[in-house]
């Protein structure tokens, strides 16, 4: 099982939701994150405009099965685009046990619901 | 440490003895009333509390407290960082607490009171220490535009003495509030009460004695200002611009103000202020009545016409027009009308409201970028520069249709205008200098700056122990 953090526009949110949809991954988690990069974001203050590097970014969370890993990746790549700078990361981690709270099922199966999966 | 306090506590103590030791004096001097002698006559007159004033002035006693908490309060926090709101909530609390305290005990017989002496024009005495003197049943010895006979034939006002000392007390705490802005997010809290506990005694009550009481020489010279705009924002003004230069910027200011942390905040409190302000204003006739209206009119007036040309100018300069820039506006405004309420009409109060944005636009946005200087929340540039542009207003757009006696530059008295430059520079000067005075003597003592590990903590966890917004539960 494999662990995609994925770190994105704030304005792409909803593409990517809808792109993760279209592919069936239904099941992750986001918050609100700050980042330090090369983009700056354009503040007004009481008259003076300056540029402040720290960016206000959108990071999820996806837990899939090995073989939904490609499919998964690339629907937020393709939907998170927009070609300038600042777009975001995708992180690929390895997941060594994922247990379900709800019935205590472990491994892959508790990644989905049986009878619902694509 | 110990003795540094131990000694600091005794010469508190001193002071407080030698209130005891003073020389009394007859309190309906001519000083403070006008005396009719062709009055007196057989018939025997009692003057009477006038309740429609009274209840108004009590109910703008209490708006001009809601000025400073939540409104002042909730303004500046919104402004600082997340990490140092409780810092700034604080400030304004205990300022609340420490000044209503010292007004009893020795601020308001300083500031109106009267003294013996040479320094009869320039400071009140202790004779009305812990109001000693003022009795439930006595009336106002100040008033503006209402008053009546007293029983020694001079004349009196309409209000209960004790009421005009809690207005004025509101005035003593808002003042130094309104200093905060300048050291926000890098003061140590003792350092901070201590001085402002100073200069609440040092600079405020001589200065509001000045403007203010019967004695004051800048009353005598015939300087006006209605409801403080030197002796509240000129003086909290000069003294935020020197404290900043004094404390130094923040640790990683880049020349521009840090994000807001909560504009609503500032919505909120900005709202406070402008409601509360009409109590600052309008009460400051001491009265219910024309003049009280006429205060009104034009604070509202004033204030609307300076945060829409604070929106037009973000907008056309920054393209977008910015909630905390009409925000600011709002509030340059009210400061700017403050010394001119009792004095200007509607034509004045545009006037005095549209440039006063320029004015304040120019120095929070333009100049202060430029020279560099750390005030946190632009308490030098809005309070600071407002409150010289109203003052100096006033002398111009005085008019006698509001009250005959006063009348400015544009109204055929150009001598006006200069009586208020020499105000707003006698202030600038005196508490400029003291003010260094004192903070670097607090500064000595107690120390003022935070470190720099306490700044980027954070002033909410090191000063008080204590986290505003939690994030888990």
């Amino acid at each position: 099982m494999k662990k995609i953090e994925a770190v994105i526009r704030k304005s792409k949110f909803e593409d990517v939701k809808k792109a993760l949809h279209e592919v069936d991954i239904d099941f992750f988690t986001y918050w609100d994150s700050t980042g330090v990069g090369k983009q700056t974001e354009k503040i007004i203050f009481r008259g003076k405009s300056y540029d402040t590097t720290k960016i206000s970014r959108l990071t999820l969370s996806i837990v899939v099965r090995d073989q939904n890993l490609e499919k998964t990746v690339n629907a937020i790549t393709n939907s998170a685009r927009t070609g300038d700078l600042g777009d975001g990361k995708v992180f690929i981690s390895e997941i060594i046990e994922v247990y379900r709270i709800r019935n205590g099922e472990k491994g892959p199966e508790a990644l989905f619901i049986k009878g619902e999966e694509a | 440490m110990k003795t540094k306090i131990f000694l600091f506590l005794s010469i508190c103590s001193i002071f407080l003895l030698g209130l005891n030791v003073t020389s009394s004096f007859a309190q309906d001097t001519s000083n403070i009333a006008n005396l009719d002698q062709s009055k007196l006559a057989s018939t025997v007159i009692t003057p009477k509390i006038d309740s429609g004033d009274t209840a108004w002035m009590i109910v703008a006693t209490a708006l001009v407290l809601l000025m400073t908490i939540p409104g002042l309060a909730l303004f500046y926090g919104g402004l600082v960082r997340r990490k140092n709101i409780l810092n700034v909530l604080m400030q304004c609390f205990i300022i609340t607490a420490v000044v209503s305290l010292e007004w009893v005990i020795c601020g308001y017989s300083m500031a109106f009171g009267s003294s013996k002496g040479f320094l009869a024009p320039f400071v009140g005495g202790f004779d009305w220490a812990f109001l000693h003197g003022i009795k439930i049943s006595d009336l106002s010895p100040y008033f503006i535009s209402h008053s009546q006979l007293s029983s020694t034939g001079g004349s009196i006002g309409t209000i209960p003495h004790i009421v005009f000392v809690l207005f004025q007390c509101m005035f003593a705490v808002i003042t130094p509030a309104l200093i905060i802005g300048a050291f926000a997010e890098r003061i140590k809290f003792r350092g901070f009460l201590i001085f402002i506990l100073l200069w609440a005694i040092f600079v405020y009550n001589p200065v509001a004695h000045w403007v203010w009481s019967a004695d004051g020489w800048l009353a005598k010279l015939g300087a006006i200002d209605f409801a403080g705009g030197t002796v509240v924002h000129i003086n909290a003004g000069i003294a935020a611009l020197i404290t900043a230069l004094m404390i130094g910027k923040r640790k990683y200011y880049e020349g521009h103000a840090t994000q807001p942390h909560n504009i609503p905040f500032v919505v909120i409190g900005a709202g406070l202020l402008w409601v509360g302000w009409f109590g600052f204003n309008a009460g400051s006739g001491l009265a219910a009545d024309g003049l009280a209206a006429s205060a009104f009119l034009v604070t509202h007036v004033a204030t609307a016409a300076a945060a829409l040309t604070w929106a037009l100018l973000d907008w056309v300069i920054n393209k977008k027009p910015t909630v905390v820039g009409i925000c600011t506006g709002a509030v340059a405004g009210l400061v700017a009308i403050t010394p001119a309420s009792g004095f200007v009409d509607v034509t004045g109060a545009f006037a005095i409201g549209i440039l006063v944005s320029v004015f304040c636009f120019i120095a929070v946005g333009i100049i202060k970028p430029k020279l560099g200087y750390d005030d946190s929340l632009d308490a030098f540039g809005v309070h600071g520069v407002g409150g010289m542009w109203g003052a100096l207003g006033t002398g111009l757009f005085a008019t006698a249709t509001v009250q005959s006696a006063y009348s400015g530059a544009f109204y055929g008295n150009p001598k006006q205008f200069f009586i208020q430059i020499i105000a707003v520079v006698s202030t600038l000067i005196y508490t400029g200098l003291l003010t260094a005075f004192l903070f670097w003597l607090t500064d000595k003592i107690f120390g003022v700056r935070a470190t720099a590990e306490e700044e980027t903590a954070g002033l909410d966890v090191t000063q008080h122990g204590e986290i505003a917004y939690t994030e888990a539960e």
